[in-house]
């Protein structure tokens, strides 16, 4: 039971993050594996924030989410825009946008070493008991669970029941007929990066106020997001929620049952029964 | 298949004989320096071998493979965990099993799906076996590390790796002249016609990324008594991949020397830069993906390539534009 809670607590910022990337992935078609960078950021401006100016994390979202999203538009338009005209074909896009995303992954990586230096950085925040069936848990992990379950619901409710959300599902699913139905697809697919960067950038803040972050991390939870994208169907938001829970509890399981240091061993494990037994996702459609 | 080097052209011939030659006088090399001359050439050796071994694979098929830290990493141990029990050259041979067993496990499971999934597997590959290694040693054995002693000197590992790099040119000259060359020729260019006169892709490409997985496990083998100490963060360093995937794309992966053109300026360059400037190797290696996918999509090798047809061409293309705009 405690596992379960804990994988679940762990799995609310998982969840933002790989629909921050399903979004980049599924409706702009950039497999932006940089996007663990864009978490790092958003750690660091939210420990920056906090320690340098006494600003609540969670009031810190609302300078966070939208810088992400403007920086993450102009990243789209100087950088991924021309790949996306230039390419023939979806296969051409795809090694493009991944070795000019590696060059921002790099890119940014770089920058944070030279700016924050690479150690470990950490502040308290709510490190307070909370107690749930029995076994108490740090507030802030519980804190930044729910903050992450209001902002998917946010998101849900954006794609879902408005006019701008239903052109964005219209573009994943195909743009060239999304393009007949007279909507701007270049217009939603940057956009949709954006988004899908604030979202991410969500992800991060939240996670900063529990976890123990340095410049060089983001590698592996772009790892984990891809995984969990691509374990729940890309581009589809129900998939990305649900294998992120499903990643969150394995990963605490092993991680308190096995050993801390297998908790990619855990992820891979899942990669691998997904590829061999749903390549498509668990919600995925079967496509070319 | 007829005969093996029996139908070889003129021009085939006077590429082997070229190559027969660079390979010799580069072996004369430590007669001359032992110092730093040669160690930077055991790491532009070492690469030279890595990134054509890459590109076998990766070359025709545009698939990026990040996995070739996990396979060093996997033929350094190799040499690691058996110098005790078993001569060297069959550490070798080992380690190039392991590899190929390895890319064949990752290739069975992804390659049949699609591109992307090969690339996300690989990109956290290095890491997961680095992870799987960690844990066993610390289960099962009691140092984290691994001594490995042996009579080898910095020239006998440049020999080596010179050896290598000739073998690993000599297959893909092979392979390129096999019907598996053709094959992923027709698979590179378009793998839906490939599909539909009866070449099976998947096989074709999980058999070519043993091949590559192998010969990159036998660098990892031979470098191995360079490390005299071997631990899973040294032997499982992320960086070689991506190091390799920078090389071989600035180079160009349309010819099979075009990788050696970007290995050795970007081998003495990132010496240089991690001397002087060790904080900001990110940064460069950020540049330079963006030079990749930006300034040189082909490559130096593709870029040259491109302007010499142009250059050639050009006389004729003005002439034909003539001709069309008297006609309109």
């Amino acid at each position: 039971m405690n596992i379960l809670v804990t994988g679940i607590l762990l799995s609310g910022t998982y969840a933002l993050i790989a629909l921050g990337l399903t979004l980049q992935y599924g409706v702009a078609r950039i497999m932006n594996l940089g996007n663990g960078e864009t978490l790092v950021a958003a750690c660091f401006v939210a420990f920056w924030l906090y320690t340098g100016l006494a600003i609540n994390p969670l009031l810190g979202l609302l300078l966070i989410a939208p810088t992400a999203f403007v920086i993450n538009w102009a990243i789209y338009a100087v950088a991924l825009q021309p790949l996306v005209k230039r390419a023939r074909n979806r296969g051409q896009l795809e090694s493009d946008s991944i070795l000019a995303t590696f060059g921002l992954l790099f890119l940014l990586q770089g920058l944070m070493l030279l700016a924050f230096g690479g150690e470990y950085r950490s502040y308290t925040f709510l490190a307070q008991r909370f107690d749930i069936f029995g076994y108490s848990y740090g507030l802030n992990r519980v804190v930044a669970f729910v903050a992450a379950v209001i902002i998917a619901a946010a998101l849900w409710f954006f794609l879902y029941r408005t006019r701008q959300g239903t052109a964005l599902r219209a573009v994943a699913v195909d743009p060239n007929s999304a393009n007949l139905v007279a909507i701007d697809v270049a217009r939603t697919a940057a956009f949709a990066f954006a988004l899908g960067g604030a979202v991410t950038a969500c992800g991060g803040a939240l996670l900063s106020t529990f976890y123990t972050f340095n410049a060089s991390m983001g590698v592996v939870f772009t790892m984990k997001a891809l995984i969990i994208v691509i374990m729940g169907g890309v581009g589809d938001l129900r998939g990305a929620v649900l294998a992120a829970i499903i990643l969150g509890i394995s990963e605490t399981l092993v991680a308190s049952l096995i050993d801390p240091g297998l908790t990619l061993a855990a992820t891979y494990g899942l990669f691998i029964l997904v590829l061999l037994f749903r390549p498509q996702g668990i919600f995925g459609r079967a496509s070319s | 298949m007829s005969g093996f080097l029996t139908d070889l052209r003129a021009g085939e011939w006077r590429a082997l004989a070229l190559g027969a030659g660079i390979i010799a006088l580069a072996a004369t090399l430590p007669l001359f320096d032992q110092g730093f001359y040669l160690s930077i050439s055991v790491n532009i050796m070492l690469y030279a071998a890595l990134c054509t071994a890459w590109s076998l694979f990766s070359g025709p098929t545009h698939y990026v493979s990040l996995a070739t830290a996990a396979f060093y990493g996997l033929g350094t141990y190799s040499v690691g965990l058996g110098i005790d029990i078993l001569p060297y050259p069959l550490l070798v041979v080992v380690a190039a099993l392991v590899g190929a067993l390895v890319a064949g496990l990752v290739g069975a499971m992804t390659l049949r799906i699609s591109g992307v999934y090969f690339v996300i597997f690989t990109f956290g590959l290095a890491e997961l076996v680095r992870q799987l290694v960690t844990w066993t040693q610390t289960k099962f054995a009691t140092a984290m590390g691994l001594y490995v002693f042996t009579d080898f000197m910095e020239q006998h590992i440049y020999w080596m790796l010179l050896a290598l790099t000739a073998v690993v040119f000599f297959t893909g000259f092979l392979i390129n002249r096999s019907r598996l060359g053709f094959a992923m020729t027709v698979i590179g260019n378009d793998e839906t016609v490939a599909r539909h006169v009866g070449i099976d892709t998947a096989r074709a490409k999980i058999v070519l990324f043993m091949m590559s997985g192998a010969f990159i496990a036998i660098a990892g083998a031979i470098t191995a008594p360079r490390y005299t100490y071997i631990e899973p963060p040294s032997a499982f360093n992320p960086m070689i991949s991506f190091l390799v995937v920078i090389m071989s794309l600035l180079g160009g992966t349309r010819r099979l020397w075009g990788p050696l053109v970007g290995v050795i300026p970007f081998t003495i360059a990132m010496d240089f830069i991690s001397a002087r400037f060790p904080n900001h190797t990110s940064i460069v290696i950020g540049l330079a993906f963006f030079a990749i996918v930006y300034l040189l999509p082909n490559g130096v090798t593709g870029r040259l390539e491109q302007l010499w047809t142009k250059f050639r061409t050009r006389k004729p293309v003005e002439h034909a534009r003539a001709t069309a705009e008297e006609r309109a």
